[in-house]
């Protein structure tokens, strides 16, 4: 094939806009730029929290002021003004309602536009949604049919009040507020996110999902979620998010914290396609996330999955603490960075119980000026026999304009370890596509064929609705209309 | 114990109090690199955990003692041609002595040297052969990157000096042995300089030895040029005792169509460092980076390496192995950067470890740095254990367990081993490692004062 040719088609499946970029017109109710003690307070008032949120919340801020930025990521970050962000907003909303028609047009024309069945065709796709659009929880659904089995599906915010004792059992046990800088961040100004409890015994019936959104201009997100599984358990959680175009810089920085008992089960899938920032890297979303989860009782079982597609910068490392006995962890990840997006992402498996077991997958796919890394950690303490961990992490350039790298750290300190690293970059075979080209398909359509049979391994760790969004935001992300 | 800040002050002081001691007897070039190096030293300090590059190495307890620390050349008492005699018998090579890190007074000439080729020390070179001196030294370490080589830019007094001129082919290795010797505790900071011309080829093998048990700091520098069509192997072997700290830099920069073959062996040493940084500035280039390491007690090993694709069409091929007994720790960190263009790149990288007690530690971190898109990149690392199918192969042929572990770490082993391009020296090696492995402490010299670690 001609090499113009085939820069040609890079460059149109490398140059689509995102299609999701619109801002809905809804008023806010916020509180003005800026951080301090008492923003801190006023967010806390105003969301009726109890006595010992808030003093979590000053806790993590006072932490917070003592803390710097990290630089060690592979990401060139513009210096990011905290004072100049709006830590709060809220649609404003009247009273509670009770059907899908009393809910503001606007909102559920956002929600149409982007393919979400907050509606009827809900009930046939079987998903309970929990819709967050910027900070509060608009409108939670199949409620009832969980509070039957026990399961507590609720925005953070209804689970301090209704659920305090849990709240305070279990926040910040697997993220402390000294983690790290976004962290503690967090914790001092998070806005909302969503709870999700299981009892002993139950299997949750249903696919628990959560939309983010964000809406609001200037407004980081700060949402949090906690999920708690008790023994023998099992819950599929999804979490997808899509934003509005954008030109300034948003930061969102969230905390996502699971914890797994006794031969209980979680699958936290992600799509993340926030938007990128145009062909000139200007404007996108900031995303750091601190995800983590332990098992903590014995035979309990972590996954999780993620199509990362959207950000303008992406630092993001869901990890696993794998604490009881037997327990085991995957992790699956596809990343895709176009134009001047930067990643950094990956995960950290912590063997700490015998005979536990990790799997990595990632692949990455660079195109146009992007940088996309890998970084994990798997790291077998010293008394933890019989660990075993498989890491392959691919990355796939296409484009000479882009970067690939990787960084995985390995400690082991125990001899009954095996471990195993292994990584390959490359580009697409020319000889890939010359082989689609023979058998009749374009070459526009061999790319899209090749980079999603490419990512198949991850997306097929996806619930099947997700598998869908998520090819379909490959699809997106770097095939534009060649589809 | 002293923190960082006193360790950093008490160097900084010695710069400025030993410096006339310093600059006297060293070239202007070579002075001139000092003032900057200890700038950048000021700046950089010696390498604390929280540096990244240092993560795995505290070298806080290293430098924490007083070490005595020669700027001047001492004179040897005794003829340490006849004390120290390399026990390698069909090993012919071109052997000259260091001592303390500085070239020794009464090294025997070496006659069988091609024409043209220089060796002497980095003292004398400066003096002697400016234009080809000044051209390279100073030019390949990076000062302001790592402050244990801005150290020893800023102390750096002497060391050896080799030049291969133009399609000159030494056909014998030259071996240089670092003697470490001296009746109190010691710092020895080493510069070295290899320069190999177009069309030349040379072995060097470099062997570290301490002859007693006093506690050394040895810090050592050495820069390598490799111009066009070169080809050159150099073989580290370190072998020093349990009280010692080894912090050994090597930068190579090879030009376009050079093939350059490094393998560093350790045997012994309390704690080692290698920083191994090449640099593929032109094309076709092609590098071999081998390692071993063989750890047991409370030994420390990180051996620090990244190889720069800077241009395109060159070939990388990186090994590192480790075996780790008792308390040994080991660090491994590999980086290979492509830079953006450094198409038809072919890059591999891999590092194995065996972990054979439950106090022994490994880090280990490959990783790759690519911003160019036609390559074949890959990096692999694995942890593990011996294979006991093929433990089970051999007890069924009726050898015992001992033997036959041993038999299956010693491929383990071999197979950094067989890459030496040195017949004699491979043999010589895999005897010591074989030796190393039973567990004996295996001495590469007859010299007369054996220590007692």
């Amino acid at each position: 094939m001609a090499k113009e040719e085939q820069d040609k088609i890079l460059n149109e499946v490398t140059e689509s806009e995102y299609k999701y970029g619109f801002v809905t017109d809804i008023e806010n109710d916020d509180i003005g730029k800026g951080l301090n003690e008492d923003i801190i307070r006023m967010i806390s008032a105003k969301k009726k929290e109890p006595k010992f949120m808030l003093d979590f919340r000053l806790k993590a801020y006072r932490h917070w002021k003592t803390m710097k930025m990290p630089e060690w990521a592979y990401l060139d970050i513009p210096e990011i003004d905290y004072q100049d962000i709006i830590y709060y907003s809220t649609p404003k909303q009247k009273a509670k309602l009770e059907s899908m028609d009393d809910v503001d047009p606007e909102i559920r024309a956002t929600f149409d536009k982007l393919g979400i069945p907050l509606d009827e065709q809900k009930i046939l796709a079987n998903v309970a949604v929990d819709v967050v659009m910027d900070s509060s929880s608009v409108k939670t659904t199949f409620k009832e049919a969980l509070a039957e089995k026990g399961i507590i599906f609720c925005s953070f915010s209804e689970a301090v009040q209704d659920h305090p004792d849990l709240i305070q059992e279990y926040m910040g046990t697997v993220v402390p507020i000294q983690d790290n800088f976004f962290a503690a961040l967090n914790s001092a100004v998070f806005s909302d996110g969503s709870f999700v409890y299981i009892p002993k015994g139950v299997r949750c019936p249903m696919e628990l999902s959560t939309y983010f959104r964000i809406n609001a201009e200037n407004t980081g997100q700060f949402e949090r979620t906690l999920i708690v599984c008790e023994e023998e358990s099992y819950v599929s959680y999804l979490e997808g998010c899509t934003a509005p175009m954008r030109d300034e810089n948003q930061l969102h920085a969230a905390i996502v914290e699971i914890i797994v008992k006794d031969n209980s089960e979680v699958k936290y899938s992600t799509v993340q396609n926030w938007y990128p920032g145009d062909k000139n890297g200007k404007g996108g979303i900031y995303n750091f996330v601190t995800k983590r989860g332990i098992c903590e009782g014995v035979n309990s079982k972590l996954m999780w999955a993620q199509v990362e597609t959207g950000s303008a910068v992406t630092w993001k490392y869901p990890s696993t603490i794998l604490k009881g006995d037997g327990s085991s962890s995957e992790f699956y990840s596809v990343a895709v960075t176009n134009n001047h997006q930067q990643a950094d992402t990956g995960t950290k498996m912590i063997h700490i119980g015998n005979n536990t077991k990790s799997t990595i997958i990632s692949k990455g796919i660079s195109a146009g000026k992007s940088n996309n890394s890998y970084r994990g950690l798997v790291k077998v303490a010293k008394n933890c026999e019989g660990a075993r961990n498989f890491s392959q992490c691919d990355s796939l350039l296409l484009g000479d304009k882009c970067g690939a790298h990787t960084f995985p750290y390995l400690e082991i300190g125990n001899q009954s370890a095996k471990v195993e690293h292994e990584a390959t970059t490359s580009k697409i075979g020319e000889d890939q596509i010359f082989y689609c080209n023979q058998r009749g398909i374009n070459t526009e359509d061999a790319i899209g064929l090749i980079v999603n049979g490419y990512a198949k391994e991850v997306i097929n760790k996806m619930p099947m609705e997700f598998a869908v969004e998520a090819q379909k935001l490959l699809q997106i992300s770097l095939e534009g209309s060649v589809g | 114990m002293a923190d960082i800040n006193t360790i950093n002050k008490d160097f900084a002081d010695l710069f400025n109090q030993g410096n006339e001691l310093l600059l006297e007897g060293s070239s202007d070039v070579m002075n001139e690199t000092r003032k900057n190096a200890f700038q950048d030293f000021s700046k950089l300090g010696i390498p604390t955990r929280a540096n990244e590059n240092y993560k795995y190495t505290n070298l806080i307890p290293a430098f924490d003692h007083p070490y005595n620390v020669n700027l001047r050349y001492q004179n040897v008492d005794v003829d340490l041609n006849e004390i120290f005699q390399c026990d390698v018998p069909e090993l012919d090579t071109n052997m000259v002595l260091l001592t303390n890190g500085w070239y020794y007074g009464n090294n025997k000439e070496l006659t069988e040297l091609p024409k043209g080729v220089i060796v002497c020390g980095v003292q004398e070179a400066a003096e002697k052969y400016p234009e080809i001196f000044n051209a390279h030294y100073g030019k390949y370490a990076k000062t302001d990157e790592d402050g244990v080589v801005a150290l020893n830019t800023a102390l750096a007094k002497d060391g050896f000096f080799i030049y291969v001129p133009k399609g000159v082919v030494i056909e014998k290795p030259i071996q240089v042995v670092n003697l470490l010797r001296s009746d109190r505790d010691l710092m020895a900071t080493q510069r070295n300089l290899i320069v190999v011309e177009e069309n030349a080829q040379a072995k060097i093998i470099v062997c570290d030895h301490t002859l007693t048990h006093h506690k050394y700091l040895t810090n050592s520098v050495t820069e390598v040029n490799v111009a066009r069509n070169a080809i050159f192997d150099l073989y580290t072997l370190q072998n020093q005792h349990l009280n010692s700290v080894i912090l050994n830099s090597t930068f190579i920069r090879q030009e376009s169509n050079s093939n350059v073959l490094s393998n560093t062996i350790s045997l012994y040493g309390g704690t080692i460092r290698n920083n191994h940084h090449v640099i593929l500035d032109e094309e076709h280039c092609e590098n071999n980076t081998f390692g071993m390491y063989l750890m047991d007690r409370d030994q420390h090993v990180d051996n620090f390496t990244s190889i720069d694709h800077a241009k395109p069409n060159c070939l990388s091929n990186e090994h590192f192995k480790g075996v780790m007994d008792d308390q040994a720790s080991g660090a491994f960190a590999g980086r290979i950067f492509v830079r953006r263009d450094a198409q038809q790149t072919q890059a591999y990288q891999s590092n194995n470890n065996l972990l054979l007690s439950n106090d022994a530690v490994i880090n280990t971190k490959p990783q790759l740095v690519i911003d160019a898109d036609d390559v074949k990149c890959s990096h692999g690392a694995t942890v593990g254990q011996m294979d006991e199918d093929a433990l089970f192969y051999l007890r069924a042929r009726g050898i015992d367990e001992k033997e036959a572990r041993q038999m299956l770490m010693f491929a383990f082993a071999h197979e950094i081993i067989e890459k030496i391009r040195v017949e004699p020296l491979k043999e010589r090696i895999d005897e010591l490692v074989d030796k190393r492995l039973r567990g004996e402490i295996s001495k590469c010299n007859t010299c007369a004062i054996a220590c007692n670690h």
